[in-house]
């Protein structure tokens, strides 16, 4: 088969383009030649774990509610991976509507794939009418050279409706430059393409913000006490028009830093949009979260009063928040939480934790900042409980040696803890619960002590009675047992402090 | 007969399929110590082991030759070869599943005469280490031709050819993918009641049924067929095969082996099961032992009880070839009628067996088309949209089921998994149940003169 490279080399200048980003700080801290290279590692064939650039786009921009998101591929890109995020919506469901064009072999033999692309536009167009449909090609449509962007081209025209490529073969790189590429299709074709009639001075954008269990809800109740409009929070339950009028924020916010860095600064360049970075995780960063909008906003020429109403809210909300985590002390002193994820990996969340006298045994710093790592360095006093990445051998010895109380890490792990019978939560995009913002710690936290204390965890770890060795029998007088007996090693372990009748009327 | 529709959309809503890729790689894992291996960019395993993982709420093993651009422009040979190594060197696996992909076929090179050369240049890092390649291709098929692939591959590699001594009590069972742990379970316990061994390929029941290894972290899996006992099927007085997907590798089988087969297209219901226990019967020369006659007894009770609740139903179901018929066929047994019937795969001949009117090839769109107005949606998980947006209960079958626990420990085989299913459904049923009200009674609310005779029949709309 022919391999039309010529078709992907504006793609490779995006690439590039994406890699040499100005606003971030690892990147400038490279010499030149270190730049070029770019900042996806180098994948090891047999040893690799992690998305590609289609699922990391994907990631970015499904999370818009009523566009209709239609995966140029054969099956497996979009049949293995659909409606398995937990993101919310609000109002439409159009974006859990999986769209596929499921390529046949006869279709990539014959060379049928932009024709059926078209008539896949037209057909979803006519039964669905969304207000626009965003078209991802994947490793093989960019590998039979189909020329995506003309064809969304031609369709818009054709059907009257925006059709947004997105360029994100799979072989290209990793999940994080998809999230990239995807910030850049917003870029190009989406942002600036409606002016809203309803500009206002206190008018933010959040960007990377996915509401994950409807988590940006805890949030933007806040910003509405503050009088600030969230324009378009992207993509967190965002709807197609507000993101194609995004450009007429006056400050904005920028959560998941390493996904959509590039978008934020472009803004700021085409639309003179400041931004910060910051978190809603935790309790200190969610105040200082509010801050800085607060101050953006001023600066843009906001009433200054609103820091002080910002102070006020803030204020309230901690003492509030400080108290409700207080009631967790007496079941939670102690014990020791090994941190490994990528996702909530702010410094706010360990400070919140050690406050109410939890340990960090450990925190894994793969994809924190330099600033980041300074100050987890500056919390725990030392370098000793930060590392890169462990593997699945060391981290299962680690907990299964019982060196930590509980896991906090993404689903990739999830049954290494559960195999080492190690209480774990999920803090990664699958997860359940809410954590943003005061009463998202709180949820947390609560989560925590409801992981590390269930009663399964003694019944797990104890043998079967037939495994016990002889000792037991003398220890055991038949007709004493119940069902509840621990043996010696299990109360040395696991002391169950009793139930706080505080924490229950708190709640 | 049944027709047939092919799909005529140009975009697939609400896929249906799981990947070819896929399938093979669950194949593999029925394999004790193994490792599958996808063939292409790292997106594809990555999507596939989320999915598995997100099923049987297992760690899994599956790893990537993760291709690049530069190798998908000049040939991924070198990522194979490195992947295999690597694997090699830190788990040290017996079985390696090689599952190509579609980005790999798409730019096609020759997989066996280069996995070939691998294995005669790494021949000493490589002892010890069967490598096995299954040609699957995204663009093609779905879980069910991705796993009968992989045992047919197996078989070819790994079995031993010619004519073997046969041991008398000792059977082989080609289970489909439409088996559950459960299922796996039962079929041996049962094979066992009558004096028989059983060797299974692909064996889910030791590998992905959820149990703890001791006191250490297992790279591959643990559990399933071993490869001695791959190498030894020729050994077996008799092959069983259980849906018409797994004919071929029960041919091949016997093309190398002489090992006859028998084919249970379904072994689900009375009537199939009856087959089964007989064959066991004959091939083992003892009657039924007292407790199957026992379960054979109690799945005629749940009849008599449950068909109550199945008379009349119309039933959507969407499932791969195999599993459509063997789930079409229990419906139909107990009095319903399947409304709507959508498959993955249009070339299975099992398709026109199916106790349907017309089967659709398409996917969970087409299914919430024609499935207005039905009692019960059949399918996987993903059916629960299209369930929640008709207001019809969904029961879930197949592969991925994400959002319920223990579908790994549902039987539907044999005496006791024919019962079981049959409470299951007749359970949601009544769970499902309307009140009647003086309106959907009223005799005059839709009175017309009927166009004939015959009771009103389901239609597309």
């Amino acid at each position: 088969m022919e391999l039309k490279t010529g078709a992907m080399s504006p793609l490779s200048i995006k690439i590039n383009a994406v890699f040499d980003e100005p606003a971030c700080e690892k990147n400038r801290s490279k010499d030149a030649k270190a730049r070029q290279k770019g900042c996806s590692k180098p994948l090891t064939p047999g040893a690799a774990a992690g998305g590609c650039p289609f699922d990391g786009a994907k990631i970015v921009l499904q999370p818009i509610t009523d566009v209709a998101h239609l995966i140029h591929a054969p099956l497996a890109c979009e049949g293995n991976s659909w409606d398995n995020r937990g993101a919310a919506s609000s109002g439409p469901t159009l974006w859990r509507t999986s769209f596929t064009t499921d390529l046949t072999e006869l279709d990539v033999v014959m060379g049928q794939g932009e024709r059926k692309l078209f008539r896949a536009i037209r057909e979803i167009k006519e039964q669905y009418a969304p207000p626009a449909i965003f078209v991802y090609s994947t490793c093989v449509t960019a590998l039979i050279g189909d020329d995506i962007e003309a064809v969304c081209k031609r369709a818009a025209e054709k059907f009257g409706l925006p059709v947004v490529p997105v360029n994100t073969p799979g072989f290209v790189g990793s999940k994080n430059l998809g999230n990239k590429l995807a910030g850049e299709a917003l870029l190009d074709h989406v942002i600036g393409t409606v002016e809203p009639d309803n500009i206002g001075p206190y008018d933010i954008n959040i960007l990377g913000e996915f509401n994950l269990s409807g988590e940006f809800w805890l949030v933007k109740p806040l910003l509405d006490r503050l009088g600030i409009r969230v324009r378009a929070c992207i993509p967190g339950d965002a709807r197609y028009l507000d993101i194609a009028s995004a450009h007429r924020a006056r400050a904005a916010m920028l959560v998941c830093s390493t996904a959509l860095i590039n978008l934020a600064r472009k803004m700021e360049e085409r639309w003179d949009i400041p931004f910060f970075e910051g978190s809603f995780y935790g309790i200190t960063d969610t105040s200082e979260a509010l801050r800085q909008i607060a101050k953006l906003l001023v600066n843009k020429g906001g009433d200054p009063e609103l820091i002080q109403r910002t102070e006020t809210l803030i204020e309230k909300e901690e003492a509030i928040a400080w108290k409700k985590l207080e009631a967790y002390r007496p079941r939670l002193e102690g014990k020791r939480v090994l941190l490994n994820t990528g996702g909530v990996k702010s410094w706010s969340v360990v400070h919140a934790l050690m406050e109410i006298g939890i340990e960090i045994v450990g925190t894994s710093v793969k994809k924190s900042t330099v600033e980041d790592k300074e100050r987890i360095k500056q919390i725990f006093k030392d370098e000793n409980h930060m590392f890169e990445s462990m593997s699945a051998r060391e981290l299962y010895d680690m907990l299964s040696e019982g060196n930590a109380d509980i896991m906090l890490s993404g689903g990739r792990t999830q049954f290494i803890a559960l195999k080492a019978k190690t209480p774990w939560l999920d803090i990664n995009q699958e997860r359940h619960h809410p954590y943003a913002g005061y009463d998202g710690m709180v949820e947390l936290v609560r989560q925590i002590d409801l992981a590390i204390h269930n009663p399964i965890w003694r019944q797990v770890r104890e043998p079967a009675p037939w495994e016990y060795q002889p000792a037991l029998e003398e220890e055991l007088p038949g007709t004493q047992s119940g069902p509840e007996t621990l043996h010696d090693f299990e109360r040395a372990s696991l002391q169950q402090p009793a139930v706080s009748a505080s924490v229950e009327v708190s709640r | 007969m049944t027709r047939i529709l092919p799909q005529t959309k140009s975009v697939a809503v609400n896929p249906l399929k799981s990947s070819q890729p896929l399938g093979a790689a669950l194949a593999f894992l029925g394999v004790n110590d193994a490792v599958p291996l996808f063939h292409g960019s790292q997106g594809c395993t990555s999507f596939a082991l989320v999915l598995l993982v997100r099923h049987f709420k297992e760690a899994v093993p599956l790893q990537t030759t993760a291709m690049d651009e530069v190798a998908t422009i000049l040939g991924g040979m070198d990522h194979l070869e490195e992947a295999i190594l690597n694997l090699k060197s830190r788990t040290n696996p017996e079985l390696i599943g090689v599952c190509t992909t579609a980005l790999v076929e798409t730019r096609g090179e020759d997989f066996a005469r280069g996995l070939a050369n691998i294995k005669m240049m790494r021949a000493k890092e490589l002892a010890g280490t069967e490598i096995v390649l299954a040609n699957t291709p995204d663009f093609e098929g779905a879980i069910e031709e991705g796993w009968a692939k992989a045992v047919t591959a197996m078989i070819q590699r790994i079995t031993l050819r010619g004519e073997q001594v046969r041991q008398g009590k000792r059977i082989a069972i080609l289970p489909g993918w439409n088996l559950t742990v459960a299922d796996i379970e039962h079929v041996r316990e049962t094979v066992e009641s009558f004096g028989l061994k059983a060797v299974i390929l692909p064996d889910l029941s030791g590998s992905l049924d959820g149990t703890v290894p001791d006191d250490r972290w297992v790279p591959t899996t643990y559990g399933g067929t071993a490869v001695k006992d791959i190498q030894e099927l020729g050994t077996a007085v008799q092959c069983i095969a259980i849906g018409e997907h797994m004919r071929r590798p029960a041919e091949v089988l016997e093309r190398l082996t002489g090992v006859p087969y028998a084919l249970f297209q379904s072994l689900t219901g009375l009537k199939d099961t009856d087959r089964f226990v007989s064959l066991l019967s004959a091939i083992s020369g003892t009657p039924a032992p007292a407790k199957i006659r026992r379960r054979r007894a109690q799945l005629q009770d749940a009849l008599l009880d449950g068909h109550f609740h199945f008379g009349g139903k119309k039933i959507a179901i969407a499932a791969e070839p195999d599993q459509l018929y063997q789930l079409a066929t229990f419906f139909t047994g107990m009095g319903a009628e399947i409304a709507a019937a959508v498959t993955t795969t249009g070339t299975s001949n099992i398709l026109e067996k199916v106790p349907a009117k017309q089967v659709q090839v398409g996917d969970l769109g087409d299914l919430e088309g024609l499935a207005g107005g039905a009692d019960l949606l059949v399918t996987h998980s993903h059916g629960r949209q299209a369930a929640e947006r008709l207001g019809i209960p969904l029961m879930r079958v197949g592969f991925p089921i994400f959002d319920r626990l223990g579908s790994q420990h549902k039987l539907t085989v044999l005496y006791q998994g024919t019962r079981d299913l049959i409470f299951d459904v007749a359970n949601i049923f009544q769970a499902n149940q309307y009140a009647p009200t003086p309106q959907s009674l009223d005799p005059f609310r839709n009175r017309k003169m009927p166009d004939d005779s015959r009771p009103p029949t389901f239609s597309r709309h």
